[in-house]
């Protein structure tokens, strides 16, 4: 057994030091030889990061060693955490730039670089990618070794996993800057930086899998059937929605194979299970760890997470073509759209009740600790945009809401309700889990972090409600003689007001990320806590808890 | 793998199952409620499904639905009916002449709002929801027009537009005295001082009186002698206090060097002639109209 490991580790060091003089190669061909600025300037960041790899595998051939088998691999993880720390901050604060934009059109500086055009990518790509997919990446490598009791899959492979996502990130946001887009909604970078991202994504898969494939569990953890339903159809959504044939080998630019209505539905179908697999799925195997862990109750229904995991599944990938009524899509694409949205109302709410009711007989945990506060108004955000997404898909619903700021309020409700509070609450859970602390450096800090965010989540919702609903109703305003009773100009000034008050609420959440980094980074560094007598017993690190209650608590 | 046993707060059972030390699941049973409500959104579904549009078949077709609905034949419907309900008002527009529309108590109700529908949405971003313009962009709402505010010369403005690069457009445009040579920096300081005199905003006499001889022989010509413009020429009023570059020195004295020479689009290919035709008429009546 030793020697067959001995053997694995010393081809994982090979492949890794072959792959990155590959990637060498690769960014030096691209570095010298590209047809434009941006892909000569990736190919040299391509080079440094390829270069950088290799020398670190060949200066530590005995990272990853037998010795190290016994236990699990957090370092990787704790990258992804402390990433997922920074790019949240990045871009949240990029966030609000654009919103005060919105607001006051100057800001955009009048240069190329920080209009709104340029700096909205970075923005969505940095908070859903970025930060997201950092929480994403770190909470499912924790999860499924602690619930599989086997250590990660791979010697160098989840190293690769998590800095080659970092990559990934870097190539993507430059790009975004230096104006190169595939001007695809969610799916901006261009052909190659996708095709990194494929590497990185099938890299990931083999991990995750590999670790399920080695446990010693007799049953798959329900977090980990969540995970791997999200690694594995977003990898099918990438691949399919960024097939497109470069200009060039050599040049930044592409054409999607697809053209017309065919385009914009394989946009949306990429789009809504970005949201339904990446924001959701994934989020809700989050849930279904770090709830039921900290505050150390079973989960409230086996059988109902076993129905709703399956029917969500099987019916988000329907519910793409909402995106699209009253277009030349076909009716009955609409109509198929539509009613599989409705019908996905209950097996999402099939997650919500899952989560809230597995604090039966912990409810005093909510009042208590702020990030058990956080995870369950999270599981509460969530449950309000799975409500009013389908609410958003019937068609005279949207014929009032489509193209408003109504969206945006919705999307924010699930993305700073739901993936933030439920991340930021993984964070907490996690930092002092992964570095071995009894608990937080402050709870009193996530205490101003849960009513800061909180206050710039109600702000950010209602302000998009009112210009949303506003807009809609302003758009469609006919006076009696059969004329637009509104310009447009007119409805943009009406917008005034609600995008302070957003940008607003947009700052206090910005604010809230901030305290999280240094609570993190203090809890890290391993200072001392002010008030680890009010945390609970789970808030530190199993190694050093007295027991593990192998009985409900109470 | 743990024995089954009975949470003590619910009293329900779990699964067996545990991981990673304490990770448990109730064997709970669905809540009636929910699955109750999904049943009822499946028969929804299936219902619509049954009315409406629906689903692929192969071969290309699709279900129609009993309703025989389409999103097209629908929109296509409401177009025309709109279009319809303002065809006779069209028609007779078409047929009046501008000056007997503003006389006509029938039209004009429908041409006021005609004309600020597509004033917003069309000349809105540039002179202002309302007509008032801003610095480059003349205000609607006084009488002092640049080139002429009749309505035939209105709607030939609007039509063909201002230095638009149409071959009609109104096009002619001030030198550029300072940047093609024609005066000197000194000079244009005191043709600036002389023009503001016009309208008693001199702040250096001498220079003004200095400016006298420089405006009569490189201005009048377009503006006048008196300074007081040439619709013609689109040569603007001197000796009021409208300035549609502002009023202050350096203001003039840039007019001067660069000549400005602002541009508005030609609507003709943009917008129908009945449509122009309802512009004009409500750009006429925004204060001025000659």
């Amino acid at each position: 057994m030793k020697a067959a490991s001995e053997e694995m580790i010393a081809l994982s060091g090979a492949t890794a030091t072959i792959a990155a003089g590959l990637g060498i190669l690769v960014g030096g061909i691209l570095a010298l030889f590209g047809q434009d600025e941006v892909i000569r300037l990736h190919g040299l960041i391509f080079l440094a990061a390829s270069a950088a790899a290799g020398f670190y595998v060949m200066t530590h051939p005995r990272v990853g060693g037998p010795d190290e088998q016994a236990h699990y691999m957090d370092g990787p993880i704790k990258v992804a955490t402390i990433a997922a720390v920074i790019w949240g901050i990045v871009g949240f604060l990029v966030g609000d730039l654009i919103a005060w934009q919105l607001a006051f059109p100057d800001l955009n500086f009048d240069l190329p670089w920080t209009n709104f055009g340029r700096m909205r990518p970075v923005h969505t790509s940095a908070v859903i990618f970025a930060f997201g997919g950092n929480a994403l990446i770190a909470t499912s490598l924790y999860v499924v070794q602690r619930t599989s009791r086997a250590r990660i899959f791979g010697y160098w492979l989840p190293w690769f996993v998590v800095w080659g996502y970092q990559l990934f990130i870097v190539l993507a946001a430059s790009g975004y800057v230096l104006g190169v887009t595939e001007g695809r909604e969610y799916a901006e970078p261009e052909w190659y930086v996708d095709i990194w991202l494929t590497l990185v994504w099938v890299a990931y898969l083999a991990i995750f899998l590999g670790t399920l494939w080695k446990r010693r569990e007799s049953h798959i953890y329900v977090a980990n059937w969540f995970y791997l339903a999200f690694i594995v159809t977003i990898a099918m959504l990438h691949i399919v929605n960024n097939l497109s044939i470069p200009v060039s080998f050599l040049g930044s630019k592409s054409y999607s194979l697809f053209s017309g209505v065919q385009d914009a539905m394989t946009q949306w179908w990429y789009g809504h299970n970005a949201v339904g697999f990446f924001l959701t799925a994934g989020f809700l195997g989050i849930m279904y760890y770090f709830i039921p862990k900290r505050v150390e109750r079973p989960v409230y229904s086996y059988r109902l997470s076993i129905v709703h995991f399956w029917s969500l599944i099987f019916l988000y990938i329907w519910a793409g073509p909402h995106h699209l009524h009253y277009t030349a899509l076909p009716d009955w694409a609409q109509t198929l759209g539509m009613t599989f949205s409705i019908i996905l109302w209950m097996p999402s709410w099939g997650g919500m009740i899952n989560g809230l009711m597995t604090l039966s007989g912990a409810w005093d945990r909510l009042r208590t600790d702020p990030v058990v506060r956080l995870l369950v108004v999270s599981v509460a955000f969530y449950g309000m945009s799975t409500f009013e997404g389908p609410l958003m898909s019937i068609k005279s619903v949207n014929s009032l809401s489509h193209y408003t700021d109504w969206t945006i309020g919705h999307v924010h409700s699930g993305a700073l309700g739901w993936v933030g509070m439920v991340s930021f609450g993984a964070i907490y859970c996690l930092v002092p889990w992964l570095w071995k602390r009894r608990g937080l450096y402050s709870l009193r800090l996530v205490e101003w972090h849960f009513w800061t965010a909180t206050i710039g989540i109600v702000l950010y919702i209602t302000s998009m409600w009112v210009s949303g609903i506003t807009q809609g109703l302003m758009w469609r305003a006919y006076d009696s003689l059969g004329f637009l009773k509104y310009s447009f100009v007119e409805t943009v000034a009406a917008m005034h007001w609600p995008y302070i008050i957003r940008a607003t609420g947009g700052l206090l959440f910005v604010i809230g990320s901030i305290l999280m980094a240094i609570n993190v980074w203090r809890t890290i560094r391993g200072e001392e806590s002010s008030d680890i007598a009010e945390q609970p017993a789970s808030a530190a690190a199993p190694e050093l808890r007295h027991a593990i209650a192998a009985t409900p608590a109470e | 793998m743990a024995e089954k046993e009975i949470d003590s707060v619910t009293g329900v059972e779990t699964t067996g199952h545990v991981w990673d030390g304490d990770l448990k699941e109730l064997n709970k049973p669905l809540p009636k409620w929910w699955l109750y409500t999904i049943y009822a959104t499946i028969v929804w579904a299936i219902g619509y499904w049954i009315l409406y549009p629906a689903w692929p078949l192969p071969g290309g077709g699709y279900t129609k639905g009993i309703w025989d609905y389409s999103q097209r034949a629908v929109v296509t419907q409401e177009v025309a009916d709109a279009k319809a309900a303002q065809a006779s008002y069209f028609k007779k527009i078409e047929e009046t002449q501008l000056e007997d529309i503003l006389k006509n108590e029938e039209l004009l109700p429908f041409v006021m709002a005609g004309g600020a529908a597509v004033f917003g949405d069309n000349c809105g971003p540039c002179h202002g929801k309302g007509g008032a313009g801003s610095v480059g962009y003349p205000n609607l709402n006084d009488d002092d027009w640049l080139w002429g505010g009749t309505l035939e010369a209105i709607e030939y403005s609007i039509t063909n537009g201002i230095r638009s690069g149409h071959p009609e457009a109104r096009d002619m445009a001030m030198p550029r005295f300072g940047l093609d040579g024609l005066l000197k920096p000194q000079e244009i300081a005191d043709t600036a001082q002389y023009v503001l005199s016009l309208s008693g905003g001199a702040t250096d006499e001498a220079a003004a009186g200095r400016g006298k001889q420089l405006f009569a022989d490189n201005c009048v010509a377009c503006h006048g002698e008196d300074g007081k413009g040439n619709p013609a020429v689109g040569a603007p009023n001197l000796a009021d206090s409208i300035w549609l570059y502002g009023s202050r020195l350096a203001d003039v004295e840039r007019s001067i060097v660069t000549g400005r020479g602002g541009v508005m689009p030609s609507w003709g290919g943009r917008l129908d002639p009945v449509t122009i035709k309802m512009l004009t008429a409500y750009v006429h009546s925004l204060g001025g109209g000659q």
